[in-house]
């Protein structure tokens, strides 16, 4: 399983959850299997196209999906994922 | 340890070895096995740029008189004790030089004894190069009040006197004067950055007062700038503090950021986010970008390309959010909540990177994304890399002129405020 760490305004889609543990083998796979497993998540990290959203940064371990191969990114159980969208919050 | 007649060491043995030296015998016998040198010569070597290292060793109040051009400033105080700091190789060319030559070959023989194999003291010191009319350099020196002031800073290596000076000449905007700005301005004034400014058309309310720690009750209702002004003040009377009571625009970015060193966003909006990101990479000023969410934040420094002074640079925010959400999707602190503390730390890690960038120490968090989890306790640090694609900073940019960020962000043409909520 790998560790998919949650966002903090997806995480009321989690059951709060910060970390949750997934299957799959590709990132692609793993982000399916998360929307699969919390209604609604699909919806919020991908466009109509099926491509991540732009204000949306996803990375496997310490590296940024697009300088890997994108959904295709192979994945261990011992990877972690990461999803950080654009926050605005300052004041 | 004192024995029956009171003598803790043997005296007379001592004696034998350590004979009694006048001043002059002194300098007559140490003046035989240290090797000198001339203004003449040390001119010549430093005008060669031959390796060599020139140490003046006379006090402070005299260093600050005046020195020779590219020396160290090493007081024979602290000779031994802080050479090593300065020039560790005991192969290495050292010039030592004091005001006369007298000084300087007495620390030279002191020099000798940790194993200094090339060390040269300057026959007439800086009176005998200032006759010659050789140039000098008259340093910039802080105050005995800034020096009681900084003194943490001070006897910190890495700033030490000349970079508090570099703190002092710098200037530090902050966009907005929030949760984020708060912490950030107290900090940065209390280091010492000579200038700050701070942009904030808002006015204080008790809501802010959870975590806004630049504002106080005595202050509602006033406007957050001089509210700021005043509490930066208070904290350090030594700086500038300029406030700029309007909201940052396409029209009056380029005037209020230019001529700052670094910006520091704490706006609490995308258009306000993408305008100050634009604008700063136009003007090549280093954006230290930070966002925070209920429990969560982020960091990073956003570096334009500078190859005249070697900084290779790094992504913007473009790279990382080309596109921004469409309005609403993403709920602001005012819908969903922050919890106190954590703009304190955001803030700070910004004070942090605006201080290293101006002094020019460590690592700028460039290229590197720094995530805060206040609830897990954990920080973790990603990757960002520069977009070839990126309309501003890629291979082929498109955009060389401020946008209308309203309408980019599709949100209704309002004012834009860096910290309305």
């Amino acid at each position: 399983m790998t560790t998919v760490y949650i966002p903090t305004p997806l995480r009321r889609l989690t059951a709060n959850q910060s970390k949750v543990e997934i299957q799959g083998e590709t990132l692609g796979a793993v982000l399916k299997a998360l929307g699969e497993t919390y209604p609604g998540v699909e919806e919020r990290i991908f466009d109509d196209r099926g491509q991540v959203k732009r204000f949306i940064n996803v990375f496997v371990n310490d590296d940024e999906m697009r300088t890997l191969q994108g959904l295709d990114t192979p994945v261990r159980p011992e990877d972690k994922i990461s999803i950080v969208p654009a926050m605005a919050g300052g004041s | 340890m004192s024995g029956a007649n009171g003598r803790i060491f043997p005296a007379t043995s001592e004696k034998d070895t350590m004979p009694i030296l006048t001043r002059d015998q002194l300098l007559a016998r140490i003046s035989e096995r240290v090797p000198e040198t001339t203004p003449r010569e040390v001119h010549d070597w430093l005008q060669n740029g031959a390796d060599v290292r020139v140490i003046d060793i006379r006090e402070r109040d005299e260093w600050i008189q005046g020195h020779i051009p590219g020396a160290t400033h090493l007081s024979r105080s602290f000779l031994e004790l802080q050479i090593e700091q300065i020039e560790p190789n005991r192969d290495a060319r050292i010039v030592l030089y004091c005001a006369g030559g007298v000084r300087s070959l007495l620390a030279a023989a002191n020099l000798q004894e940790m194993g200094y194999t090339n060390v040269l003291s300057m026959i007439g010191g800086f009176n005998g190069w200032k006759n010659l009319g050789l140039d000098i350099e008259i340093p910039r020196y802080l105050t005995p009040a800034q020096r009681e002031r900084y003194d943490r800073h001070l006897i910190l290596p890495e700033l030490g006197e000349a970079g508090q000076i570099k703190l002092l000449d710098g200037k530090v905007l902050l966009v907005g004067a929030g949760g984020l700005g708060s912490p950030a301005a107290l900090y940065l004034a209390a280091a010492g950055v000579g200038t700050i400014g701070i942009i904030d058309y808002d006015l204080v309310d008790r809501t802010n007062l959870q975590r806004q720690i630049l504002h106080g009750e005595a202050t509602i209702g006033q406007p957050k700038v001089d509210s700021a002004i005043q509490r930066l003040h208070d904290l350090n009377p030594d700086i500038e503090v300029i406030g700029y009571r309007e909201p940052l625009t396409s029209h009056n970015a380029f005037e209020i950021l230019r001529g700052y060193d670094v910006v520091l966003n704490g706006s609490d909006n995308f258009p306000t986010r993408y305008l100050v990101n634009d604008a700063c990479h136009m003007l090549g000023i280093p954006l230290v970008d930070a966002s925070i969410f209920m429990f969560e934040g982020q960091v990073t420094v956003y570096q334009p390309a500078d190859p005249s002074r070697g900084i290779e640079g790094g992504p913007c925010y473009r790279c990382l959010y080309p596109d921004p959400p469409p309005p609403g999707e993403v709920p602001s602190c005012a819908e969903a909540g922050v919890l106190g503390v954590l703009p304190g730390i955001i803030g700070s890690i910004q004070a942090v990177e605006a201080i290293k960038l101006i002094a020019e120490i460590g690592e700028p968090l460039v290229g590197r994304l720094l995530m805060y989890d206040a609830l897990a306790q954990e920080f973790r640090t990603l990757n960002v890399r520069r977009d070839p694609d990126c309309p501003l900073c890629g291979d082929h940019p498109t955009l060389y002129e401020l946008i209308d960020y309203e309408q980019f962000c599709g949100v209704p043409a309002a004012p834009v405020t860096p910290s309305a909520t």
